[in-house]
């Protein structure tokens, strides 16, 4: 067990942890931050997605020990009530099934606008490879990307 | 209007007077507090009073409705309590939507299965509303002291025209909730339906957007140890020993334990599979620690059966196709002598294989066993049948267990099947402490209840004429045949012969989203295609020929489908996608299938872009009678397509000696987001029947409209599942005309 100072959302903690505790396990059961999902554990389905100094990682895949001062963003820290412009988009489009991968779709769709704030269809498919939806509601996250970037 | 018997059984109506803070309906309440559905107009109330048990009325006249269903992502939760709400007369922004537990004197059905929520759920919802709203009107006429049938509701205000009086639901709540149950009630017409028919909006979809606990494995009890457990690597293996020593001097790791989930005398379900009943488990205050743990158990396995691999699956399955000896499961007119006298015989085999659920929550469950009760929570489509098999384990009588369902991420059959819930009872039992169960991703998929593997021969006779005078299928399955005897084309030919065939194998299969459709469709509309190629027919006219045969003199009295519905959906997707227009680069592929009730037909409009094949759009009809939210109902037809597509081209589960070789997504392929069709485009039939199934239909025909545009493509019939591994060898070029 080690202490670690953390950065989440904008503001400090410090988690008491196995220093290899993947950050996805930190924020979920020692934060109470349960937006980040668990779905794999090897960084290929990206529900568990949240961003490092604004770049979207993986969180399942991440040991708390490396991370050191950079500040972690996860969907509760995206915006206080749901009103970020791809949260407002998703419920526009109704996008949600089962809504388990949704948080991790948002994320990563975050981090992309934020880099490129007028993507392509393609440049929008190569970005949300990493992402699955088991529902099937490709469709729909990507129009509601498409609505977030256009407003 | 249509006056109805309340056929609902008497606890549904159990009125409780002047109930405050939610009475009969708390405790079922966990993670969820209620919020309104859409942007609210009122406040929550002081006091809520509960008419019957889906609903309840507070003072200033906002109204909770109980979801009875579980929610796997079908949208039951928005969807069943939108039929309350529409004969209870409420504005929908008045609705505020809570799940429902367990509650078998109450609710019928709380399953989710079988796309049946809505089709069976559709007149007990709608007498619900419509006794509370006589309830209502009956208290408002006591207390204007006019006659009932002079009041009028709209929107949650009762009026009385003569004397200009009114009231809102809130103002005789109380009241009503002291009011006889009628015994018979009046229906809207559906022409003056002012909810069912319009889009309204997943009322979890803020909780959902904004990361709030929902699911079951965000549930979190105080107190609480994760369990994880370790199963057999392969089907056919089980326990030889067990060493946990390094395993519990680990951190955080409280025990390590064996559990038997179907001991001798254990009453099974039908919903009880479970390849692995025997399992380690790992109990631990945290889940990275318990999965460290479960890495360093020492853990000897040994065979004591078969260790099966692919080839003996594909092998075997071939064997009994050839030579087994079948079940006739329907056999009209000579179908021997149409084939002997045929002009020409068609005949064409099909293949699919293991697929796991994968929904993207891992299986889990909350148990917390006591002396004398248990309670569990946790995200299951078969909640009534659980509580059963865990008070068989555990020894309790079911009155004193309870089970409350949480918001699932993923059902597709999976949840069917409850077997992490009973396994989290006894560990709960065992470890006498409240324990949250968590598979690993890998245990999940290497755990079996997969969809069947199948194949199926299909023939076909035609005469000079080029008719269709012979029809054969002979499907075979681990486990169970695909075939649906009494389906599409039986009834539309004379001479017909459908046969079962089943290998036996120790690998689990269970219900899989539109089980055995979603192979058979494909099959089966593939298979129609060439057979209208080599008739030379257009397909969906010679679709059409049959159907009205069907229509105008069908063979036998057992055929499971209605040809004019059928064919309803083929003309409106062929008018739709303005079939037959001339498109250059675009192949088009057409198929149409029936199942859990409702008419389903697709065009894929195929393009060639980089020499990969890229789905440009998909055109569906569909005919499920009302469609109570059309926006959800899309999104539902959307989601089918795209899991239909995705599963045809790139899923499958394969074996090595027993062992599953995919056991995650870096090896389990499933679609993603730059496979998906660029374009849905479903269209309704307007036919006012009652509604039918919707959470499946639209997955099983697709993967032959997209074989069939395929063909068209490049010249290739694609036969075997997964597609992608045979369109490798298949030149594709950009189109050149």
């Amino acid at each position: 067990m080690a202490l670690f100072n953390l950065t989440i959302n904008g503001e400090q903690h410090q988690v008491d942890v196995v220093p290899d505790t993947p950050m996805l396990w930190v924020l979920r059961e020692h934060l109470n931050l349960v937006g980040v999902k668990y779905g794999c554990g090897i960084a290929q389905c990206g529900a568990c997605t949240i961003h490092l100094d604004g770049v979207a990682v993986r969180a399942c895949s991440l040991p708390v020990s490396s991370i050191g001062d950079r500040a972690i963003t996860t969907i509760e820290g995206l915006s206080p009530d749901g009103s970020h412009p791809l949260q407002q988009a998703w419920l526009e489009h109704d996008v949600p099934q089962c809504g388990y991968c949704q948080t991790g779709q948002i994320m990563n769709a975050a981090a992309l606008l934020a880099k490129n704030p007028s993507p392509s269809d393609e440049e929008i498919d190569r970005a949300m490879q990493g992402n699955i939806c088991r529902c099937g509601t490709y469709l729909r996250i990507k129009a509601a990307i498409k609505t977030a970037a256009a407003g | 209007m249509a006056s109805v018997k309340t056929t609902l059984n008497r606890r549904s109506f159990l009125k409780v007077s002047a109930l405050a803070g939610g009475g009969l309906m708390l405790g079922f309440n966990w993670a969820c507090k209620p919020a309104p559905a859409a942007s609210a107009l009122k406040a929550m109330p002081e006091s809520w009073y509960g008419i019957n048990a889906f609903l309840k009325i507070g003072e200033n006249g906002l109204v909770t409705i109980m979801s009875p269903n579980p929610e796997i992502g079908q949208n039951v939760k928005t969807s069943m309590p939108m039929i309350v709400a529409e004969e209870l007369d409420v504005d929908w922004r008045d609705v505020v939507v809570e799940q429902a537990g367990l509650d078998t004197q109450s609710f019928r059905r709380q399953l989710a299965g079988g796309s049946q929520s809505i089709r069976q759920g559709w007149k007990g919802l709608r007498m619900a509303g419509a006794t509370a709203r006589r309830m209502l009107l009956e208290a408002a006429a006591q207390r204007l002291n006019v006659p009932v049938d002079e009041l009028t509701t709209d929107a949650g205000i009762i009026t009385h025209a003569g004397t200009g009086q009114s009231l809102g639901y809130g103002d005789v709540a109380s009241e009503a909730a002291s009011v006889t149950v009628p015994e018979e009630v009046e229906l809207k017409d559906p022409k003056d339906f002012k909810i069912i028919g319009t889009t309204r909006k997943n009322v979890d979809a803020l909780k959902i957007v904004t990361g709030e606990p929902l699911f079951g494995l965000d549930f979190h009890r105080d107190g609480m140890l994760i369990a994880m457990i370790e199963h057999a690597p392969a089907f056919g293996m089980k326990l030889k020993s067990l060493d946990a020593t390094a395993a519990k001097a680990m951190p955080g790791i409280t025990d390590v334990i064996t559990i038997d989930a179907a001991p001798e005398g254990f009453d099974e379900q039908w919903s009880d599979v479970n390849a692995f009943p025997e399992k380690v488990v790992v109990l631990g205050r945290s889940t990275w620690e318990v999965m460290k743990a479960k890495k360093a158990l020492v853990i000897e396995w040994e065979a004591d059966s078969k260790l099966e691999s692919t080839a003996d699956h594909t092998e075997g399955m071939a064997g009994l196709l050839q030579s087994g000896r079948a079940e006739v499961a329907r056999r009209d007119g000579n179908p021997e002598a149409a084939f002997q006298n045929a002009a020409q015989v068609i005949e064409r085999t099909y293949s699919a294989p293991f697929l796991a659920h994968n929904t993207l929550e891992p299986m889990n469950f909350f148990a917390d066993v006591k002396e004398d009760s248990a309670e569990l929570v946790g995200p299951i489509q078969t909640p009534e049948f659980l509580r059963k098999s865990v008070s068989s384990i555990l020894g309790l009588p079911e009155d004193k267990i309870s089970i409350m369902m949480t918001r699932m991420g993923g059902g597709f059959g999976r949840r069917l099947y409850g077997n992490f819930g009973v396994e989290a009872a006894a560990i709960s039992q065992a470890a006498k402490a409240p324990v949250k169960l968590v598979y690993t991703r890998e245990d999940d998929m290497t755990q079996g209840t997969y969809r069947p593997a199948y194949q199926v021969i299909y023939r076909a006779a035609l005469n000079e004429q080029n008719e269709l005078i012979g029809f054969h299928v002979r499907g075979v399955g681990i486990h169970g045949s695909p075939v649906f005897a009494n389906r599409f084309p039986a009834g539309t030919v004379d001479n017909y012969l459908a046969e079962n065939l089943e290998l036996d194998s120790n690998v689990s299969t269970g219900a899989w989203r539109a089980p055995r459709s979603n192979f058979i469709a494909g099959a089966e509309q593939s298979f129609l295609d060439e057979v209208a190629e080599a008739a030379g027919k257009d397909p969906i006219d010679f679709r059409l020929e049959l159907f009205d045969r069907a229509i105008a003199n069908p063979v036998g009295e057992r055929n499971d489908y209605d040809a004019e519905r059928y064919a309803g959906v083929l003309r409106l997707v062929r008018e739709k996608a303005n079939w037959g227009a001339d498109m250059p680069g675009v192949h088009r592929g057409v198929s149409a299938y029936y199942c859990h009730n409702s008419y389903v037909a697709q065009v894929v409009d195929l393009v060639i872009e980089d020499n990969q094949p890229r789905v440009q759009k998909v055109w569906c009809a569909v005919d499920c009678g009302i469609v109570v939210n059309p926006g959800a109902a899309r999104n539902q037809v959307e989601g089918g397509i795209v899991d239909g597509i995705g599963h045809a081209m790139y899923s499958a589960l394969s074996f090595q000696e027993g062992r599953p070789v995919q056991r995650n997504f870096d090896s389990y392929r499933l679609i993603r987001q730059a496979e998906a069709p660029r374009e849905i485009e479903t269209f309704f039939i307007d036919n006012g029947i009652d509604p039918t199934g919707l959470g499946e239909p639209s997955l099983p025909p697709v993967s032959a409209a997209l074989a069939n545009a395929f063909a068209k493509a490049t010249g290739t019939r694609l036969y075997d599942q997964p597609f992608s591994s045979n369109m490798e060898a298949v030149e594709l070029s950009e189109p050149t005309g």
